[in-house]
């Protein structure tokens, strides 16, 4: 059983989103994405300054099996990206939500979080998936 | 359609996938560590999904010198093996495989899951009616491939033969109710092991208990690249020659009378000269994948397989470049273009790294 924080909100496309304090929205993959495309061995960062619109793909993922493509959950400007991952893209296996960050949006406006998932409807999705499997 | 260790798979955590029609484990829970423990150790595989198919008779020799690009005659004492490809009349491969001889007239091929119902109708369709052999698919035997730097004396220990010690690269012998062949498709020292499913179970199980770790497709498909070995219907397809293939070492053009199927063309196609080569290509930053685009100072090619070698820490793959083309190449990963280097496979040898 993957891990869901029920504080976080998400996409269909396994991406997590954290409002921070400072109205920021750090975004990674979660705990499910990242034990489906098991060992990861490179990430394509998106580049900073960026404006990217909700759904668009902004950074890739890949593990030994495949490629994936990270959408942006929301609207906005990427204002930081996870350098660490470069040298370490493991981080996002052992820690997803944690030193496994990917990016950090500054939302063109944080009520389109409330269009995302939450942990219960998520964990639902992700059930679906496992059955379709 | 699963094979006979299915439930042990399972019972050992295996993320299943479908693969030429079967259900085979992909990994027990990292293919990275499946891979390191290959290279340094060793490792075993449940490969039952492949076909062994017998040969049997007078004609077994003639059957096989039209079937296969090598001259079996080779094979010349009962217990040796090579490498070698079936061809079409096209000179394409239809697949590649390993033929044991078992006796004098006797052969045994191991053909690939995905290829093995089409290879034994083309087998079937191209004897000749007078020949005397009889061709059985012998989808009683499981195959349990054991590689890696001590999978020799530990195979040995577990199915307890002193002549597995003495078995040298590329022979086989058939000790009671195995049948171990030294070879295996991982670039390290190892043995496949063919047997009853009532054997293959303890087989599994005394494997285990020695400590060897379970691998998946995952950890066969990132050992077999770093060692720069082919995997049919990616390297090589039917529409493709093995001159083209990285493989013209196994065609054997002598004796000049033997007319194995394919050769006539494949004849033509030497003396037109081949256009294009298998080659490797590694990369720094960014993993390749099969089907992206390779630019170099002679024209495009293509990305066959790639990946992420472990070993090395870096990307590898096999393209099919123009044959003239080496050193610095661009590959196509998703719209940008990444500066790659051709160079010649292997990549990893005796689990170290070949090309600086």
């Amino acid at each position: 059983m993957s891990e869901i924080p029920s504080e976080l909100k998400y996409t269909a496309t396994h991406e997590w989103s954290r409002l921070r304090d400072d109205g920021l929205v750090e975004v990674g993959i979660t705990d499910f994405a990242q034990n489906a495309l098991g060992d990861i061995v490179f990430v394509e960062l998106p580049e900073v300054e960026e404006e990217v619109a909700g759904e668009e793909e902004v950074a890739v993922v890949e593990s030994v099996k495949a490629a994936s493509d990270i959408y942006a959950p929301i609207s906005g400007r990427v204002v930081e990206a996870n350098d660490e991952l470069v040298d370490e893209p493991e981080r996002i296996n052992a820690d997803p939500y944690g030193s496994g960050w990917i990016f950090v949006i500054e939302p063109t406006d944080t009520e389109d979080l409330d269009n995302l998932l939450d942990a219960l409807e998520y964990e639902e999705h992700c059930a679906e998936e496992e059955e379709q499997h | 359609m699963k094979t006979a260790l299915f439930d042990q798979h399972q019972a050992l955590g295996a993320r299943m996938v479908d693969f030429g029609g079967w259900r085979m484990p992909l990994h027990y829970g990292s293919q990275v560590a499946e891979h390191h423990a290959v290279r340094n150790k060793a490792g075993i595989f449940d490969v039952s999904h492949m076909l062994p198919v017998d040969f049997e008779g007078p004609d077994a020799v003639p059957v096989l010198q039209l079937l296969l690009a090598s001259d079996v005659s080779r094979l010349q004492s009962v217990g040796q093996a090579l490498y070698t490809v079936m061809l079409n009349e096209n000179g394409g491969i239809i697949d590649d495989l390993i033929v044991y001889r078992l006796s004098s007239d006797r052969f045994r091929i191991i053909f690939n899951a995905a290829t093995s119902t089409t290879d034994v109708q083309w087998v079937e369709s191209r004897i000749p009616q007078d020949f005397e052999v009889e061709i059985q698919p012998r989808r009683d035997l499981n195959i349990v491939a054991v590689q890696g730097p001590e999978a020799l004396t530990i195979a040995s220990k577990v199915v307890g033969g002193k002549d597995i010690d003495a078995l040298k690269p590329f022979t086989c012998v058939e000790h009671d109710q195995y049948f171990i062949g030294r070879t295996g498709y991982t670039g390290e020292d190892g043995v496949e092991i063919l047997c009853a499913t009532d054997a293959v179970h303890s087989l599994w199980k005394a494997l285990i208990e020695e400590q060897l770790t379970p691998c998946g497709l995952g950890a066969r498909d990132t050992l077999r690249l770093e060692a720069g070995l082919n995997l049919y219907g990616q390297d090589m397809t039917s529409e493709v020659s093995p001159l083209e293939s990285a493989l013209e070492w196994v065609v054997h053009w002598e004796p000049i009378d033997r007319s194995f199927i394919g050769r006539e063309r494949l004849q033509n196609l030497k003396a037109a000269g081949a256009q294009r080569k298998l080659t490797g290509v590694v990369l720094e930053r960014g993993i390749m994948r099969a089907g992206q685009e390779v630019q170099t100072g002679l024209g495009n090619g293509v990305i066959t397989s790639g990946t992420y070698s472990p070993t090395l820490g870096y990307s590898i793959a096999l393209a099919r470049v123009p044959k003239l083309a080496t050193g610095d190449c661009k590959i196509d990963i998703r719209g940008r273009l990444v500066d790659g280097r051709l160079v010649r496979p292997p990549f990893v040898r005796k689990g170290r790294k070949v090309h600086k």
